[in-house]
């Protein structure tokens, strides 16, 4: 994006590239954060189904950790985990 | 050129068989109905290539307007009232999505009480949703608005829907000459439809409609701000040309006889036309009267009106709506853009014509009067009985 003014951009709202909603952080909505005790978690991935924005860090089949530049802390995953293994944490604290 | 015998509505109809539109989605309410029972029979008839989609409601009607207008398509659509009403939320949509679709609206009253008959309070209340507003004085002018608010729509510069009213019955109804442009004339001045970028341009994709949230809402807000202001401009040019196909001369501000005129009672629509019978008739008798038909109120010809209505002694705005515990909703238009006048001129509010009470140039003559002799209030009702 050249600049940010209303003539930067396409008129109506539009998104005229691809893979835009990347540079979008949602992530800074978020008022509580997802962090996930390993000790519990057994790989299920329950989270990772249950997630509505691709935030659960999936490496070799195993759940690695949350992508808080997307969470927005909807708290999905903490309720679905059948072995409370994610817990909501007030942010700032 | 064909003349022709028919209603407002028909009128329009046979406008829209000569553009024959890619899609229109309606749904019948009254006094719109002619509109949209003459032009399925184009449909059923194969007179036309339109996609015809008999919606279940208009919320619906415009809602596939707006998704036909992205992927690329031509629309036009028509209503009245509460059908109108019921498109409150998808008007704003396909403003702001800049989908430019063309919308006849048979003017009719709001209910309650249920009422079918002519005013503007439908239209009037849609004056915030970013809709281009044009407004026909007859059969003739519904005609030629209904093709030229294709052009004005689709121009690259504007990229807004456009609605085009005409008085319910008064208009929609009643029987006149209609001088129809041919139809390889009316191709011509159309012309093709070219979408900046269609759904249906699959090699291109593009995201329509998505959520704007608080870092950027404004500035498309903003947008559609800076389309409108070049309305005008382009407006203008669509008159120039259809005058050159039609010999007929449009304004978005026509003054009548309002030269050397002491007193000026303006009017939008139907009631334009009985302005003038009265003012040749008071002129007869001796008063300096002119009128001002306002053809555009979205957006608002606010130097033009100031162009006509300076240095006048008094002027009457006629509104055929209301907004309650206000005025009607174009007096205080009016009234704020002759602040900048060199001389401002006394400016009052006349609330006429509600749910299609009959507007007599004897009244009209009444106002004239009032208005001559300083008896008018700020906001006065013409014809109620108190």
């Amino acid at each position: 994006m050249a600049g940010d003014t209303a003539h930067d951009v396409p008129e109506g709202g539009l998104i005229i590239e691809a893979g835009k909603a990347r540079e979008y952080e949602t992530g800074s909505w978020r008022s509580k954060k997802p962090v996930l005790d390993k000790e519990k978690c057994i790989d299920c991935l329950t989270c990772w189904i249950y997630c509505p924005d691709d935030s659960i860090v999936i490496e070799e089949k195993k759940m690695e950790g949350f992508k808080y530049k997307y969470c927005k802390g909807c708290g999905i995953c903490a309720k679905v985990c059948p072995k409370e293994a994610i817990e909501m944490v007030e942010e700032g604290k | 050129m064909d003349m022709m015998a028919v209603n407002g509505d028909t009128a329009i109809a046979y406008a829209w068989k000569q553009v024959n539109p890619d899609v229109v989605a309606a749904y019948p309410i009254t006094p719109q109905t002619i509109i949209v029972e003459a032009f399925s029979d184009y449909v059923a008839d194969g007179e036309v290539d339109t996609e015809y989609v008999c919606a279940e409601s208009e919320h619906s009607a415009m809602t596939l307007c707006i998704g036909a207008s992205a992927a690329g398509a031509r629309c036009a659509t028509a209503t009245a009232s509460a059908g109108l009403a019921l498109m409150w939320e998808m008007l704003y949509v396909a403003a702001s999505m800049r989908t430019p679709i063309v919308m006849a609206v048979a003017n009719r009253a709001l209910s309650g009480p249920i009422n079918i008959h002519c005013d503007h309070s439908d239209s009037m209340g849609a004056r915030d949703s970013g809709w281009v507003q044009i407004y026909g004085e007859n059969v003739q002018e519904a005609y030629d608005q209904a093709l030229m608010a294709f052009r004005i729509a689709e121009h690259p510069d504007v990229q807004l829907p456009v609605m085009t009213g005409l008085d319910g019955f008064i208009i929609t109804h009643a029987i006149e000459n209609l001088q129809a442009l041919p139809n390889d004339v009316v191709k011509k001045f159309v012309g093709e439809f070219k979408p900046k970028y269609p759904l249906l341009d699959v090699k291109n994709p593009v995201t329509m409609g998505p959520f704007d949230n608080f870092d950027w809402y404004f500035e498309h807000k903003y947008q559609q701000v800076e389309a409108m202001k070049r309305v005008p401009q382009v407006t203008r040019k669509v008159f120039d040309d259809f005058e050159k196909i039609s010999g007929r001369r449009y304004n978005v501000v026509e003054p009548y006889m309002t030269d050397d005129a002491d007193y000026v009672v303006m009017a939008i629509g139907s009631t334009a036309g009985t302005l003038k019978a009265a003012v040749d008739e008071l002129r007869a008798e001796g008063m300096k009267a002119g009128s001002v038909k306002l053809l555009m109120f979205r957006p608002f010809p606010e130097n033009e009106i100031i162009e006509v209505l300076d240095g006048k002694k008094a002027v009457a705005v006629m509104d055929r709506a209301i907004s309650f515990g206000s005025s009607g909703p174009v007096f205080p238009e009016v009234r704020s853009a002759m602040i900048d006048a060199k001389d401002m001129p006394k400016v009052v509010n006349y609330i006429y014509g509600l749910g299609g009470r009959d507007v007599p140039p004897e009244d009209i003559k009444g106002v004239f009067r009032q208005l001559a002799s300083g008896e008018s209030e700020n906001i006065n009702y013409m014809g109620v009985r108190i």
